[in-house]
């Protein structure tokens, strides 16, 4: 029963706190009076999270539940703690706009995003990932049946994995030019390497068993690649997809650091920046990081729909 | 012929013929970019060219689209032996500066992934609420806003280090995060039990058995996160542009054509990264020796 309480006071402190942010005058936090409402409304954040986390019993719909509540309450719990700080000691807008400021400047410049997106997304990181992944995976399958290759090409691999590729961006803009061709070519460099490692594991992965299986069925080379190697390496396949997906947003968006037509998430930060619209930044970052979740979360999916069998995603699921 | 064919077998040797290889279409390459441009040069100001000095003439452009590597050693040997350390016009200059930032946000960012990860193996709403948002984090592309951090941070009078050096831990903090919650979890299930009848607290359990189970997973990110840490660093350079590091000293090198300038910082970013894993690694064989892991 106190419990009960005690929940309903810490909803209803969100709910106070969350309105008095907008509706007090801005700079509100020069009667300190306020911030201790805000400290109250951090507390009933905390003990709420708690109060889900512990709910053990798994396998029922409260678990689950709570699986998506304490992650988005601690989500709403920032945006509070940002929304209020900067309302209460009217942080300049240079410093840190607002979350409420953003949404606002997102939604009233939907048109630039949407072709800043088209240019960047849409173009330069799907072509290019999707040519550095397609030639990571075939030049896997061609190095993964001479060992020598091998040999000569997974040091060298290896040491690509640790240099900064992103360097080869101002090389890349002079030779293909300042439109999405040059950033597709850096991420292209960017995603070949990841994809090529991994796949190159995942290939020789294949358990000896299934491979003398094979054999013994009088399997052609393209049944065993399909029906046993390809299978067998799709975990790792689907970790560099995933690691990739990232990878290839930072790049195009770097890359048009150094040079771009008038047009790209790139460009749209650098010239904000420059004429100190953090709004329009910041709302350029929300968009980036939500293709960047977005894709990244679909591949999972596909992951999760593609690799059923694997114990790592039956376990998740019984 | 058998002592041919064990060479064969040699990983050096494979490696050798790669970068060989590498090196023939490199220079190929070359020859294709750097003569198209020189006939066109030439063409524009219609002087009789032949293909034989095209070929001389190839590999000595000052501006090339594509340098070969003996220019780009040239290069690199002009910038860190002939000039003084000081000088804003050595290569070393700008490499201390990267790698300061570097080993500054590394340091940072792997202390705060392993407090973080503590936080999460030892309490149950911390690894509900945060675990979520710190795999969330990675697929913001934070990259992307390295130069404005430095630039907001630069306008209320942070600059120099320490900006560059927040890039750096945000990118390095992740892995280490990562690796450390799966080696704090992976301590052996008999020796926990034996701790229990020991009846250790956490602390205790913490000290004397989950941390040295951590360990080998430690070092592994560690690994992955200080190569993060310098893209962090070089990335952050790009807007400082007077102030110097590897990034200045590419987009500077971008800015003036100077191609041959941005495959010596190319070269240069690409030999620090792998000092650092190295260091990372013996550090690792050091301290897992010690420990008698490692033989």
């Amino acid at each position: 029963m106190n419990a009960r309480i005690l929940t309903l006071a810490a909803l209803l402190c969100l709910l106070l706190q969350t309105m008095l942010v907008f509706q007090l005058p801005i700079g509100f936090y020069q009667q300190p009076f306020w911030l201790l409402l805000l400290a109250l409304a951090v507390m009933a954040c905390v003990y709420l999270m708690q109060r889900l986390a512990n709910i053990t019993s798994p396998r029922s719909a409260g678990a689950k539940l709570s699986q998506l509540l304490v992650p988005a309450l601690f989500g709403f719990m920032i945006l509070m703690l940002w929304e209020s700080i900067v309302r209460g000691f009217n942080v300049p807008l240079v410093l840190m706009p607002a979350p409420s400021r953003i949404m606002t400047t997102l939604l009233n410049n939907l048109p630039t995003l949407w072709a800043d997106f088209q240019q960047t997304y849409l173009k330069a990181v799907i072509a290019g990932y999707l040519m550095g992944c397609g030639l990571g995976f075939m030049t896997a399958k061609w190095v993964v049946r001479s060992p020598f290759l091998q040999k000569g090409l997974l040091p060298l691999g290896n040491f690509m994995a640790s240099i900064p590729i992103i360097g080869i961006a101002p090389i890349m803009v002079m030779w293909f030019g300042f439109d999405w061709q040059s950033k597709a070519a850096v991420v292209v460099i960017m995603t070949f390497f990841p994809m090529l490692i991994n796949t190159l594991a995942g290939l020789k992965s294949v358990d000896p068993l299934h491979a003398d299986l094979m054999h013994t069925y009088a399997a052609g080379k393209s049944q065993i690649f399909f029906k046993s190697q390809l299978p067998q390496a799709m975990p790792f396949i689907f970790n560099a997809l995933k690691l990739n997906s990232t990878l290839a947003l930072i790049g195009a968006i770097v890359a048009e650091f150094f040079g771009t037509p008038i047009v790209g998430m790139g460009f749209r930060i650098s010239a904000e920046v420059g004429r100190m619209n953090m709004d329009m930044v910041w709302a350029t970052i929300f968009v980036a990081a939500l293709a960047g979740s977005l894709s990244y979360g679909a591949l999972a999916l596909l992951e999760r729909w593609l690799t059923f069998w694997h114990p790592s995603i039956r376990d998740k699921r019984s | 012929m058998q002592r041919f064919k064990s060479l064969t077998q040699h990983t050096g040797f494979a490696v050798a013929v790669v970068i060989l290889a590498l090196l023939i279409v490199w220079y190929l390459a070359a020859l294709w970019m750097n003569g198209q441009q020189l006939i066109m040069t030439l063409e524009r100001t219609q002087q009789p060219w032949t293909y034989l000095e095209i070929v001389r003439n190839a590999y000595g452009i000052a501006r090339p689209p594509l340098p070969v590597p003996h220019q780009i050693a040239v290069e690199l040997y002009n910038s860190i032996v002939n000039q003084p350390i000081s000088s804003r016009r050595s290569l070393l200059y700008h490499t201390i500066i990267t790698l300061n930032s570097t080993l500054l946000g590394f340091a940072m960012g792997s202390i705060l992934g392993i407090l973080i990860a503590v936080g999460i193996v030892h309490n149950r709403t911390l690894n509900a609420s945060l675990m979520p948002w710190v795999i969330a984090s990675q697929t913001v592309p934070i990259l992307a806003i390295a130069p404005i951090i430095v630039v907001v941070l630069g306008s209320i009078n942070i600059t120099g280090i320490l900006p560059k050096a927040m890039i750096s831990m945000y990118l390095s903090f992740f892995p280490v995060t990562i690796g450390m919650v799966k080696g704090l979890r992976s301590a052996d299930k008999l020796h926990m039990e034996l701790m229990m009848t020991y009846n250790a607290n956490s602390q205790q359990m913490f000290w004397k058995l989950r941390w040295f189970s951590a360990q080998p997973y430690l070092f592994a990110s560690l690994k992955i996160a200080i190569s993060a840490a310098l893209v962090g660093a070089i990335v952050a350079e790009l807007p400082t542009g007077a102030q110097g590091g590897l990034g200045a000293r590419l987009l500077s090198g971008s800015y003036y054509g100077q191609t041959i300038q941005i495959w010596a910082a190319l070269i240069m970013s690409a030999l620090l990264g792998w000092f650092l894993i190295t260091m990372v690694g013996l550090a690792e064989r050091w301290i897992l020796k010690r420990r008698g892991a490692v033989q």
